[in-house]
């Protein structure tokens, strides 16, 4: 975030170059996104966190920040199935979701400045919106569930997404390999 | 075509990852099937390390939180501040232990009164997913733990098994939407289905219109679903609302109040008995003895109910002809209940009689037309005015009245023969007397001194 400029489209080579982070963060920060959202929720005072889809803010960031849509769908497609695997529901669910967010915010990351936090807090909006669209619509059409979308309620989380996603980005900015 | 491959490399990937996830959903779906492998494998990298978390902070968090808590009072005095900490640590140390062992009493009263067999498990965490309410625990199949096994604690039933792993084990809560569980209530028996809402609630599907279900009802779990045992805690209607065929009842589930932390797997479930509603505690009116009701109590109360006295009656009969109750061998003759025995079952003989002593009321008319009731020993001289026809020693109850009482007839019952005599005029062996007393006189105005008022 120190580093942007103030404009949010890209216009030059220096803005589209990837992020980079040491192999560590891939396999640590998933792993903490899927702990804290299975174990804290445990706690009566952070119940909320189970609200919070931390795997899809990560799913973002990370497709974001490398600006690669394979990278971004596979990181997508990865963490997807790991929270699918710890629901009740057929595995592929949230990976179909998460593979949808991670290819678009790559392709997104390659048109804005992603460093911008107002196009960060736009875009962990509107892809939270449309994470949570899509499961629904899965839910309905494949497993053929009478789903109701409560869009007020969906609507709230996702300016809460919003700001945690900023303050999420902030830090994980932190754990960039400076050039 | 390598380069056009090239071109929309990413795209091409997109589909058929896409593509990919969606056959395995059909497939899923279709078959019914799972894919457990990619399920033990996201389980097992995260289960180790939230059991390995949880034991860390079960055992240290409180101690550290407490220490922390108890130094943000820094304006304080130093001394008092120390003292506070040191109390304050204490105090939350010995409420941390005391809460623990209320706990682990409750558990183990639980599993000790519960005739089903159960393995105690600790849950490490919950389940992700919008609607779906699951959670985890550190019991697997190494434990024992088979799919679809139920899942309690002593507030009430928490779930079923869903997936077994090696040392871990997810449970679908009560309040998913796929959770479906046989119940009846209380204290109507009502019975229905138990099923989660993806919510904190869950209702009771399928209760005919008809059927009496009230607010507050709790409902306990039927057996008839082969998971849970009959007789555990449900939940306690919240809402009842009518419909078309069947009625909607909303339920608080008992077992998903609070997330627990530690739960029981019924691994050898055995029914037990639904517990019949308790008394309510609506007060009752017992009004206080009545003044002087001992007196006017009646004789069959005070020597025990009818039956006692029938019972003792019998009990004389058999005793005057030789016979002890109860005794005596199958088709012996038993004892003539019939038999009229004096004192019994027939009117007894005047002590005076017999020569015994005691008193003998008797009622006298005067000149002056007022009845005089007067006591005197029997077997000794009547007193002036004394009923005529009876003499000392005379039997009083088959007593020869003069013909001054008018009506009467010597042998009959003076009881019926003169009317409210019984209570005005009744002897102490129960022979009666009386002389010149008109039948129809009332008798029970006797004053305290035992003189009758002229009419």
């Amino acid at each position: 975030m120190g580093s942007s400029t103030g404009r949010i489209l890209v216009d030059d080579a220096r803005q589209v170059r990837r992020a980079r982070y040491p192999v560590w963060v891939f396999f640590v920060v998933p792993l903490s996104a899927l702990l804290i959202q299975i174990y804290l929720p445990l706690f009566q005072t952070l119940r909320f966190i189970a609200k919070v889809d931390l795997p899809l803010l990560v799913t973002i960031y990370f497709a974001l920040m490398r600006r690669s849509q394979i990278r971004g769908l596979s990181i997508g497609l990865i963490l997807g199935m790991a929270q699918d695997s710890f629901s009740r529901f057929y595995i592929g669910m949230y990976g179909l979701c998460k593979t949808m967010v991670g290819y678009l915010s790559a392709s997104v990351g390659m048109q804005f400045d992603v460093e911008h936090p107002f196009v960060r807090i736009l875009l962990c909006l509107v892809f939270y919106l449309f994470h949570q669209f899509l499961y629904w619509v899965l839910q309905r059409a494949v497993l053929d569930q009478l789903v109701v979308f409560d869009l007020p309620g969906e609507l709230i989380l996702a300016v809460i997404h919003a700001f945690i996603g900023v303050a999420l980005f902030h830090f994980l900015d932190k754990l960039r390999i400076r050039e | 075509m390598e380069s056009l491959l090239h071109r929309y490399r990413n795209i091409t990937v997109l589909f058929v990852a896409i593509i990919a996830q969606i056959a395995a959903i059909a497939w899923q779906v279709r078959q019914d099937n799972d894919v457990p492998l990619l399920r033990v494998w996201a389980v097992s990298a995260v289960t180790p390390v939230a059991t390995a978390i949880e034991s860390v902070r079960s055992g240290a968090f409180g101690v550290f939180g407490d220490f922390f808590t108890a130094h943000g009072s820094r304006d304080e005095s130093r001394n008092l501040r120390k003292q506070l900490g040191d109390l304050r640590l204490r105090n939350r140390l010995l409420e941390n232990e005391l809460s623990a062992a209320e706990k682990a009493g409750a558990l183990a009263g639980f599993k000790a009164q519960t005739r089903s067999t159960l393995i105690g498990a600790h849950v490490i965490g919950t389940t992700t997913g919008m609607g779906t309410r699951s959670v985890l625990i550190d019991r697997g199949s190494l434990s024992g733990v088979r799919r679809g096994m139920a899942v309690v604690t002593p507030d009430g039933i928490v779930g079923r098994v869903l997936e077994v792993y090696l040392s871990a084990s997810q449970v679908l809560s009560v309040t998913d939407a796929g959770f479906a569980a046989a119940v009846e209530s209380q204290k109507n028996h009502t019975r229905g289905v138990m099923k989660g809402m993806g919510s904190s609630s869950a209702k009771v599907d399928y209760v005919p219109g008809g059927q009496k279900v009230e607010k507050g009802e709790v409902f306990y779990t039927s057996g008839e679903d082969r998971i849970f045992p009959r007789g555990m805690p449900a939940g306690k209607v919240t809402g009842v609302e009518d419909g078309p065929t069947f009625q909607t009842i909303y339920i608080d589930p008992f077992g998903a109040d609070a997330a627990p932390e530690e739960v029981f797997v019924i691994s050898d479930p055995v029914h037990q008995e639904i517990p019949n509603v308790p008394a309510t505690d609506t007060p009752v009116f017992l009004a206080p003895d009545a003044k002087g009701a001992s007196g006017d109590m009646p004789q069959t109360l005070a020597n025990g109910t009818q039956a006692d006295q029938l019972a003792d009656q019998y009990r004389k009969l058999g005793a005057a002809q030789g016979h002890v109750i109860g005794v005596g061998a199958p088709g012996s003759l038993p004892p003539n209940f019939n038999l009229k025995v004096p004192g019994v079952n027939a009117p007894a003989l005047a002590a005076g009689a017999t020569g015994g002593s005691g008193f003998a009321r008797g009622i006298s008319g005067s000149s002056g037309g007022a009845v005089r009731v007067y006591q005197r020993p029997i077997g000794t001289s009547p007193g002036p005015g004394a009923a005529s026809g009876a003499r000392a020693g005379m039997p009083l109850g088959i007593s020869r009245l003069p013909g001054g009482a008018s009506g009467a007839r010597a042998g009959m019952p003076l009881s019926a023969r003169l009317p409210g005599a019984a209570s005005g005029a009744r002897a102490a062996s129960g022979a009666r007397s009386a002389s010149g007393a008109r039948a129809g006189i009332p008798l029970g105005a006797r004053p305290a001194s035992g003189r009758l008022l002229p009419r």
